[in-house]
């Protein structure tokens, strides 16, 4: 079974996790394949539900960890990085060179160049990785917003249609007085 | 480092309640632990920085949907019967699609890597860098939320009014002959829900109106407001709790939320400005003021947090005043 395949690969990948590796994503898939299995392998419909809602937030941990950022927080603006602080010289050098597309140029979204304003802004004593997602004013970093804005509507959205489902099960049980497949089949109901 | 042997740690409860589940034959157990593994996988997304989806994946997968579950058990039965064969293809389908989407994470950049191309977009840097002079609201997510992704959020908040009133439709008619059984029986219950219940609406109104300076907002204060009520139904029985809140009201409210998102949008074209466009909201011609957006998204959040709710409590009436078939 995958998830036995992924359990026992914990324990000789877990020095990669932290680090750089797609070791994470590894461990979401193995989880979404439950969540698969138990959809295909049920007859009972309440099973088949509730192997669907692990799928669907196996999915979600995907999107979510994709827009983690390594040293990162959560998206919520510090105080360092509130007031109108974007352009007090400490980082006119990084956007010189295409200061001439306007505003959005405070923030390159060039990684060499903050990878550049990283290394001699931040003291060498400790590898500090720096990239788009990082403020120019605080040496904070965040991680991105737009996966997570994303995926709150979707776990919404998710138990609306859950509660859909269900009440088709509900109606289905009155109707036919089983919500299992195989004996639904027997009936004659299912093709 | 130590964080990492807790992401390991949380992800193999989450491999092993999954396990469980599928071998369970006790629905109940089954639904339980489902709510568990909503819980977990919370816990896994504030690990991740995604403090709000964590608190909406707390509030919705581990609170309202097992509920629903539960009382959906209540009507049909808690015992899933043996199967009829062993099915390998399903194991196949799985390991197939799994071997597949495993093989194609090796093309996607290392988990964390600050300079994956994700970052990179000039969107997500507008976002991060741009969105506090433009709102003067320090939450991102609120803001990508309710201002920059406006039409999206409304959509989706159609979506939930569009499932309310889908489930309106199949289970509409509630059968009044029978009384629906009250679902807990006990005065301990009781006594810890009635002390429980005004400090869940006090915080539900606090995630509401601090989304914007922190984790929260209308989809998770909606659904918080809802829970409190569907603890009242519980330990007392559906039937009080229709006296306080008559389903009636509760149901026009579930298209109210969505009227009111909407009317922002077109007062906003009456302003002069384009749909959901808040800034024009206090302007008077000038340039844009970013307290409208404020504003804006106050009105845009209190509508979502009003169909949210509704629409929950909504659910909640329609399964659990259904009698027995």
């Amino acid at each position: 079974m995958n998830f036995i395949i992924a359990a026992s690969s914990a324990t000789h990948d877990a020095s990669t996790i932290g680090g750089h590796g797609t070791f994470h994503y590894i461990l979401i898939m193995a989880l979404m394949m439950t969540g698969i299995y138990l959809i295909l392998s049920r007859s009972n419909m309440i099973k088949s539900i509730i192997g669907l809602n692990l799928f669907q937030v196996a999915v979600i941990m995907f999107y979510v960890s994709m827009g983690k950022v390594e040293p990162g927080t959560a998206p919520i603006l510090m105080a360092e990085d509130v007031p109108h602080a974007e352009h007090d010289g400490h980082h006119d050098e990084a956007h010189d060179a295409d200061s001439h597309d306007a505003p959005p140029a405070a923030h390159s979204p060039d990684p060499k160049k903050d990878v550049e304003l990283g290394a001699h802004t931040l003291d060498h004593s400790k590898k500090v990785t720096v990239g788009p997602t990082t403020s120019k004013v605080s040496k904070i970093t965040y991680s991105n917003p737009l996966p997570h804005v994303l995926m709150l509507t979707a776990i919404v959205v998710g138990v609306a249609t859950t509660a859909l489902a269900l009440s088709l099960v509900v109606r289905i049980n009155e109707h036919y007085g089983t919500i299992e497949e195989d004996e639904l089949e027997d009936k004659g109901v299912l093709i | 480092m130590i964080i990492h042997g807790i992401t390991i740690i949380l992800f193999l409860f989450l491999y092993v309640i999954a396990i469980v589940i599928g071998r369970s034959r006790n629905l109940f157990a089954a639904v339980m632990l489902s709510g568990i593994f909503s819980l977990i996988s919370a816990c896994l997304f504030v690990i991740m920085d995604a403090v709000d989806v964590a608190f909406t994946e707390a509030a919705v997968g581990a609170g309202v949907s097992t509920v629903l579950m539960m009382i959906v058990l209540n009507l049909t039965s808690d015992r899933e019967s043996p199967p009829v064969q062993p099915k390998v293809f399903p194991l196949l389908v799985a390991l197939l699609t799994g071997g597949v989407l495993i093989y194609a994470t090796k093309d996607m950049p290392a988990f964390g890597d600050p300079e994956a191309l994700i970052h990179q977009s000039q969107t997500t840097n507008h976002y991060l860098w741009h969105s506090f002079e433009e709102s003067h609201i320090p939450n991102v997510v609120t803001t990508v939320l309710a201002s920059y992704r406006g039409y999206d959020t409304l959509g989706e908040t159609t979506v939930v009014f569009t499932a309310a009133v889908a489930v309106m439709l199949l289970l509409g008619h509630v059968r009044e002959s029978e009384t629906p059984p009250k679902l807990i029986n006990d005065p301990i219950a009781l006594v810890g829900a009635k002390m429980l219940i005004p400090y869940i609406l006090l915080f539900a109104l606090y995630v509401q109106f601090h989304g914007d300076f922190g984790p929260g907002g209308g989809f998770q204060a909606g659904v918080m407001f809802a829970a409190a009520f569907v603890l009242h139904g519980m330990v007392l029985s559906p039937k009080h709790t229709l006296k306080a809140a008559p389903a009636l009201i509760i149901e026009k409210l579930v298209a109210l939320g969505v009227l009111l998102y909407a009317a922002v949008g077109i007062y906003c074209l009456f302003k002069g400005g384009n749909f959901l466009e808040y800034d024009v909201l206090l302007s008077h011609g000038e340039k844009p003021n970013p307290h409208g957006q404020h504003i804006g998204i106050l009105l845009v959040e209190a509508g979502v947090g009003l169909t949210v709710f509704a629409a929950m409590l909504t659910l909640f009436y329609k399964f659990a005043l259904r009698g027995k078939a």
